[in-house]
């Protein structure tokens, strides 16, 4: 059933259209379709549904989901499970936002770019930078985009990054980046703790580095120790020194602009947003220098004032950067962004506040410390398996039990657990391994269940 | 006809508002676990100062976006006839269906078995979206058109590296109507960028086509209808120009809303789609994104899509890493997934007859609008006279502002004043003092008709009192705004610590 959308489409409204136009068939406005490529037939697609059929139709398919609220899942690694404030939602579903586009017509549209601005601001507070853009597809696109932004400003093209990432965003990180000419050359870390090793760092950093780029907490959850003397062997050698972070953890973490950082990315999904199977929302920011910031990709938004001085006002600036005006000289491509997803970070960042971001990173770093205590005084359980400090991830290593990871995890599925994300092909060397998330979300029953299963998974 | 008023809030900063101590979020007791774990984590790794957030109540937050909200027009508020973004209605059910918990509550990482739905929904889709647009195999992993150019263009670069031909063909060719992220998204892909003129039809000049294919030509990338609302009448030849030189075709989605169940791009001869789903399919904007650029291929390229693809072994969906030459990934993860699970109850809902009503209309109500508006005082509609327009059209009223300074720019500001959307502007750049005008199917007959009465009433003004034009808009929450003095270094502010160190002397 498709009338309901569509108020022109009676017999009666049609005849008045066309009559306007002088035209008898609907078809002569498609005369200009020649007859080789017209389509001839109708679209074979199932027959239109009701809004009640369809409702159901679909609640039937997605019901085939299970959802973490029907079991206990330990699962991260690039989105993670928080609790999302009922707020939150009640602002994104405001229509005015919801259905109105980029806005180009800054003065009917001055809700969503304050909107925008306070969430660039409030992203700039968190991570200590000085501008943020409106928004980028994930964490993985914002490091391709950085890594650009890099080259742009130095004029150089060698791009280090540590080992211990993810390999999903590599391969978005080299789709970026080769095609600039870009050559991305990988860091070892220390097999024991994790740490970037600072040896082959300095072999590799040369006057053709364009920047060193770290996670903190990394892919792998463990913190890294001295981020400053990074930023000092790749500023030495006239490099960006780039961070990407979780955005839940900076109220008791160091912030990337704490510890030099000249470009910090990282993801926005945690602050206020679902995971949605995998909706992400690029965080993209950098210091305040004019070369800098002329570099940077995606929408800005810039408060002003109108044209009489009289009331502060907001809208999209140094547009000279963007495909519509520069075209294929533009900094990048991108123009539909995560805009919503943004919104919707905005308004938890401005409900938590600093105490709510400390308490929540205090109540995660418990947990964490708490499931990785229970889980060792498990036999044949390692954790974590990197001897650092972690923060809502940790790895997992069962080279000591007889068992096979892939076997673990499918007797902890049977028991409605989904166990960390294996790392066994994304990473080799670290044997029988996996990612474990604990936010929040986490109760005490789900993470004594957790290692009850776990032993006896172990011991079957 | 009446002038419209949207809400005037004197709205503060979120930083401004609130006091010490107010919070708007309960955190859950941590007594279960030790709070003292923090002191575990060392001194030079915490945050020594707290974030410079705001401290407000959720009372305080919760009205301060409604008012926000208030000052923002979005297509449920009116008309919002903006050219090449298909500002059509979003229908509720699909919000509706978008937050359930089967969509919000799952992670991607999860077994297969534990995710069939999501992947029927991908797969299904998937099917719809090649059956609409005569292709073989759809990607969804692209998050909005741009994204889905880029994987396009990866494509046509992994392509050519296969036949050893990279070196050589260092080109891509785009039309000078084209959207502003073709040539964008072909350079990012390390290409060098050809552009044809249009000719006077507004269609791509074919002889200037053939002067600019080479061997060194990697490609085409091409919006059919155009940028003009003209349907590329010789298609088929510059499919064969193309094709003959070496070169893939790639069909920008972004004006599919014109053709559905009519033309489809496979048919056409295109190698590579991408469509918007936030166009086309009706998923809501929300005010920049998130969208979906779903991109799909015939089958000898099928093999470079990115990884994973959905596939189904007639017992069980599953993801896809074993493409053999695959582009790899162009985002994180799969798909923005509530977008996605949008347009399939949109298909669903509409079928095949929907979705063919829904270019029927929308390309009846932009020829409508057009026959109107090119019989009002200081505008024409060029390019291709007397040729149908699809589902949009682009007017002038360059004649206008010789006549009476009153510019494209200002037509589109006085438009706010009536509570309608202005259309896209000064795009495509081949028109001077361009209108880009796209009603789409939803706007209702009486809301045309009151489009053109307002446009006639601007017209009017202008030529009788065009200080009341220039000076548009009047009635939306703030007046004309200057954004000279936003871009400039002087008084560039992109944030709050960027206004307290600039303004607040701090």
């Amino acid at each position: 059933m498709h009338d309901q959308y569509i108020p022109n489409d009676t017999e009666e409204i049609r005849k008045k259209l066309m009559d306007a136009i002088d035209i008898k068939e609907i078809d002569e406005l498609f005369s200009d379709i020649s007859e080789e490529i017209r389509l001839k037939r109708d679209l074979n697609l199932p027959n239109s549904l009701s809004e009640l059929e369809a409702k159901r139709e679909i609640e039937k398919v997605l019901k085939k989901n299970l959802t973490i609220k029907e079991m206990t899942c330990f699962l991260g690694a690039g989105v993670w499970p928080h609790h999302v404030p009922a707020a939150v939602d009640y602002v994104s579903s405001r229509s005015e936002f919801l259905t109105s586009y980029t806005p180009y017509q800054p003065e009917i549209s001055q809700g969503i770019l304050q909107a925008l601005f306070e969430y660039q601001s409030m992203i700039c507070e968190l991570l200590d930078m000085d501008v943020a853009n409106c928004s980028m597809y994930g964490w993985p696109s914002s490091l391709g985009e950085a890594a650009r932004m890099a080259a742009r400003v130095t004029r150089r093209n060698e791009f280090l990054v540590p080992h211990y990432i993810s390999r999903d965003k590599l391969m978005v990180l080299k789709n970026y980046a080769e095609p600039a000419g870009i050559r991305i050359i990988e860091v070892n870390q220390s097999l024991r703790n994790g740490q970037i090793d600072m040896e082959d760092l300095k072999r590799k950093v040369s006057n053709r580095t364009s920047g060193v780029y770290v996670e903190n907490p990394s892919y792998l959850g463990f913190l890294i120790e001295s981020p400053e003397e990074i930023a000092e062997v790749v500023h030495d050698a006239g490099g960006l020194f780039l961070v990407g972070v979780d955005s839940i953890s900076l109220g008791v973490l160091r912030p990337p602009g704490d510890y030099g950082a000249d470009i910090a990315i990282g993801e926005g999904q945690p602050l206020g947003n679902y995971m949605n199977g995998g909706s992400l929302l690029g965080i993209f920011a950098c210091r305040g220098e004019d070369y800098l910031i002329r570099q940077m990709p995606g929408r800005i938004i810039g408060m002003t004032t109108t044209l009489d001085g009289k009331r502060q006002a907001f809208c999209m600036v140094l547009q000279t950067r963007e495909q519509h005006i520069r075209r294929h000289r533009a900094t990048s491509n991108i123009c539909t962004n995560e805009a919503l997803y943004a919104l919707r970070a905005a308004v938890y960042m401005a409900l938590l506040g600093p105490r709510g971001f400390q308490e929540l990173g205090e109540i995660i770093i418990s947990r964490t410390r708490f499931l990785i205590e229970k889980l060792s005084q498990i036999n044949g359980v390692r954790v974590p398996f990197f001897d650092a400090h972690h923060f809502k991830e940790f790895t997992v290593n069962f080279d000591g039990s007889s068992k096979s990871l892939r076997e673990i995890n499918r007797r902890l599925l049977e028991k409605e657990i989904i166990g960390g994300k294996d790392l066994t092909s994304e990473f080799p060397e670290l044997g029988q391994t996996s990612l474990y998330c604990v936010t929040e979300m986490h109760t005490l029953q789900e993470i004594e269940s957790l290692c009850e299963s776990l032993k006896e998974a172990l011991e079957a | 006809m009446g002038e419209f008023r949207q809400a005037r809030w004197f709205e503060p900063l979120i930083f401004s508002i609130g006091s010490s101590g107010r919070r708007g979020y309960s955190i859950p007791s941590i007594r279960d676990t030790d709070r003292s774990a923090l002191r575990d984590i060392p001194e030079n790794l915490r945050r020594r100062r707290l974030p410079d957030l705001p401290e407000v109540s959720e009372v305080e937050v919760v009205k301060h976006f409604t008012r926000l909200s208030q000052m923002n027009f979005g297509v449920d508020n009116g008309l919002y006839p903006l050219g090449s973004c298909t500002m059509k209605y979003n229908p509720k059910m699909n919000d509706a269906v978008a937050s359930l918990d089967e969509v919000r509550w799952i992670h991607p990482l999860q077994p297969e078995e534990t995710l069939q739905g999501m992947l029927e929904v991908m797969y299904k889709l998937d099917l719809w979206l090649c059956e609409i647009t005569g292709m073989h195999k759809f990607s969804l992993q692209p998050a909005a058109g741009a994204n889905g150019e880029c994987t396009g263009i990866l494509i046509i670069r992994a392509y050519h590296q296969m036949h050893d031909e990279l070196k050589k063909r260092r080109e891509i060719i785009v039309p000078d109507s084209a959207h502003g992220t073709n040539p964008a998204s072909a350079s990012m892909g390390g290409f060098e960028v050809v552009t044809v003129p249009s000719d006077d039809s507004g269609c791509i000049d074919i002889e200037a086509l053939k002067e600019a294919v080479s061997p060194r030509t990697a490609g085409l990338m091409l919006t059919n209808p155009n940028t003009l609302g003209i349907f590329e009448e010789r298609i088929r030849e510059i499919e064969e120009i193309i094709h003959d030189a070496g070169g893939l075709l790639y069909y920008d989605g972004a004006n599919m809303n014109a053709i559905l169940g009519k033309a489809r791009p496979g048919d056409m001869g295109f190698d590579i789609v991408h469509l918007n789903l936030h166009k086309t399919f009706s998923t809501p904007h929300g005010g920049g994104g998130p969208g979906a650029g779903p991109v799909g291929v015939k089958e000898h390229l099928k093999d470079f899509l990115p990884v994973p693809l959905v596939e189904y072994n007639g017992k069980k969906y599953y993801l896809n890493y074993n493409v053999p030459h695959s582009i790899g990934k162009v985002k994180g993860f799969y798909c923005n997934f509530d977008v996605i699970v949008r347009a399939f109850a949109y298909i669903l809902t509409v079928g095949a007859e929907g979705l063919k009503s829904i270019s029927e209309i929308s390309v009846l109500n932009a020829n409508y609008l057009a026959s109107k508006i090119s019989c009002i005082r200081g505008f024409e509609v060029p390019y291709g006279k007397g040729k149908p327009r699809k589902h949009e059209f682009v007017a002038s009223c360059s004649e206008l502002k010789s006549e009476t300074r009153v510019s494209a720019k200002n037509v589109a500001k006085r438009l706010l004043d009536y509570g309608i959307h202005a259309p896209t502007i000064y795009f495509p750049p081949i028109v001077d003092e361009a209108l880009m005008i796209e009603p789409t199917e939803s706007a209702s007959i009486e809301e045309l008709d009151e489009f053109v009465k307002v446009m006639e009433a601007i017209s009017k003004e202008a030529y009788e009192n065009p200080e009341k034009v220039l000076s548009a808009p009047h009635n939306t929450s703030v007046g004309p705004i200057d954004e000279v003095k936003a871009s400039h270094p002087r008084t560039l502010c992109l944030s709050w610590r960027m206004y307290k160190r600039k303004f607040m002397k701090e």
